[in-house]
């Protein structure tokens, strides 16, 4: 008998399929051969290791790093929760990139063509480390919706773009996270991709008034779970 | 098990969040000191109708010249060169091409040298998975136990030939998402 470690595997159950063409974009770029299912070698074992250095001062701070010449516009909120495994272990040290319209529902990307306006103290951008209890936490600003051309009257729902490394290389998880009640979700092709209720819902944070800080900014809450939590196999 | 957060795409404007902002996420894997063979890896992302796709992002990651990974999981973890980052990031707004300098990985485990690739783009809901491996190294291909799970008739678009020695090494490796000549992805 032989003991090996192995990692946990991508449930497809509540991921999204390459094609969805509700979302037109995936029809012309969805692979359509199956995928290959690839053994677990030091290739997908191992993955970027992150220290502190990797990360600046204001990094987490949105509402701050981007400051010209006054604070940016719209609603300051904090956004704070932990990354886990799928067996429920906290992930220290993963690194977490995020990006969002700003509060009128613009990117600051020259490619972004909706006409509403940029914010001179905004850039939407901000990185940040979990702890050794796989918790983290930026200050932004809520984004606001902004339209697309995917359908007619298309607009996406507030969000904020996530991406996460995690402690190995097929943990790899690049999401979006909603906000709790926004009536923009049950139109949305891109939130809907995911069939599986349980899995689309954990995308969207939650208020939390315990993280809200009086007189300064309202608080939510966002878990993320990773897959390739390790496994012992003996076989 | 919990239920995993889903993917979702990375949308059309990542750039100013995940290419912008510099170390370690740059096209380059190397620094001044860096064992083994500097290479270029280049190619083109294209979509179903042959299109160049400009607004994908690719990941690489690899073991480093001697075959080995800055990582816990790896037992020759603090044999790895210091010099080497073993992940790189590049973007495809130049019509939907990408250029990576790295160097030529060591073998892990008895595999063929290789170079792991994710593909994320708007219209991706999910990212694509590969592995880059390298046309000059027929034999080590032969043996390799994961291109021998791909079907023979489509391992080639695995495979990068060396298109020239001129200056660094090479290797031309093209992305095509769908139909005609796809890329073989394994599970993400
Ligand atoms: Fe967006």
């Amino acid at each position: 008998m032989t003991i090996k470690q192995l990692l946990s595997r991508i449930n497809w159950k509540g991921q999204p399929k390459y094609l969805h063409p509700a979302y037109t974009s995936t029809v012309k770029r969805a692979p359509q051969q199956p995928l290959i299912p690839l053994p677990h070698t030091l290739s997908e074992l191992t993955g970027p290791v992150y220290g502190t250095g990797d990360i600046g001062p204001l990094d987490h701070d949105l509402s701050r790093n981007a400051v010209r010449n006054g604070q940016p516009i719209g609603e300051r909120i904090i956004v704070t929760g932990r990354v886990l495994d799928d067996s429920g272990r906290a992930v220290p040290n993963a690194l977490l990139e995020v990006w969002q319209a700003n509060a009128c529902g613009r990117y600051i990307h020259k490619v972004d063509q909706h006409d509403a306006p940029l914010d001179p103290n905004f850039t939407g951008a901000g990185r940040v480390l979990t702890n050794a209890n796989g918790e983290y936490q930026f200050i932004t600003i809520k984004p606001g919706a902004y339209p697309w051309r995917n359908h007619s009257n298309a607009w996406r729902p507030q969000h904020i773009h996530f991406s996460v490394f995690g402690a190995n290389i097929m943990s790899r998880l690049v999401t979006q996270m909603y906000f709790p009640g926004d009536p923009l979700l049950a139109l949305d092709p891109i939130y809907n991709s995911i069939a599986d209720t349980e899995a689309r819902e954990r995308m969207i944070s939650s208020y939390a008034h315990d993280v809200t800080q009086p007189e300064w900014a309202l608080g939510y809450r966002f878990d993320i779970v990773l897959c390739g939590s390790k496994m012992t196999v003996f076989e | 098990m919990i239920t995993q957060t889903p993917s979702q795409t990375v949308g059309p404007f990542f750039y100013d969040g995940l290419i912008r902002p510099g170390k370690p996420f740059i096209p380059t894997l190397v620094r001044d000191g860096a064992q083994g063979q500097r290479i270029l890896i280049v190619g083109t992302v294209l979509d179903g109708d042959g299109v160049p796709v400009p607004d994908a992002m690719l990941e690489i990651w690899q073991a480093d010249a001697n075959g080995y990974h800055n990582h816990p999981a790896d037992p020759n973890c603090a044999k790895a060169d210091p010099n080497f980052s073993g992940l790189g990031r590049c973007d495809t707004v130049n019509e939907g091409r990408f250029e990576f300098q790295t160097v030529k990985p060591g073998r892990v485990e008895g595999q063929a040298p290789h170079v792991n690739v994710r593909v994320f783009s708007r219209g991706m809901l999910i990212h694509a998975n590969t592995r880059m491996y390298f046309g000059d190294e027929a034999a080590a291909n032969a043996d390799d136990a994961v291109l021998s799970l791909v079907p023979l008739e489509r391992r080639d678009t695995l495979i990068a030939p060396l298109v020239t020695t001129n200056g660094l090494p090479t290797y031309r490796f093209n992305l095509v998402l769908q139909g005609q000549g796809e890329t073989v992805f394994f599970t993400p």
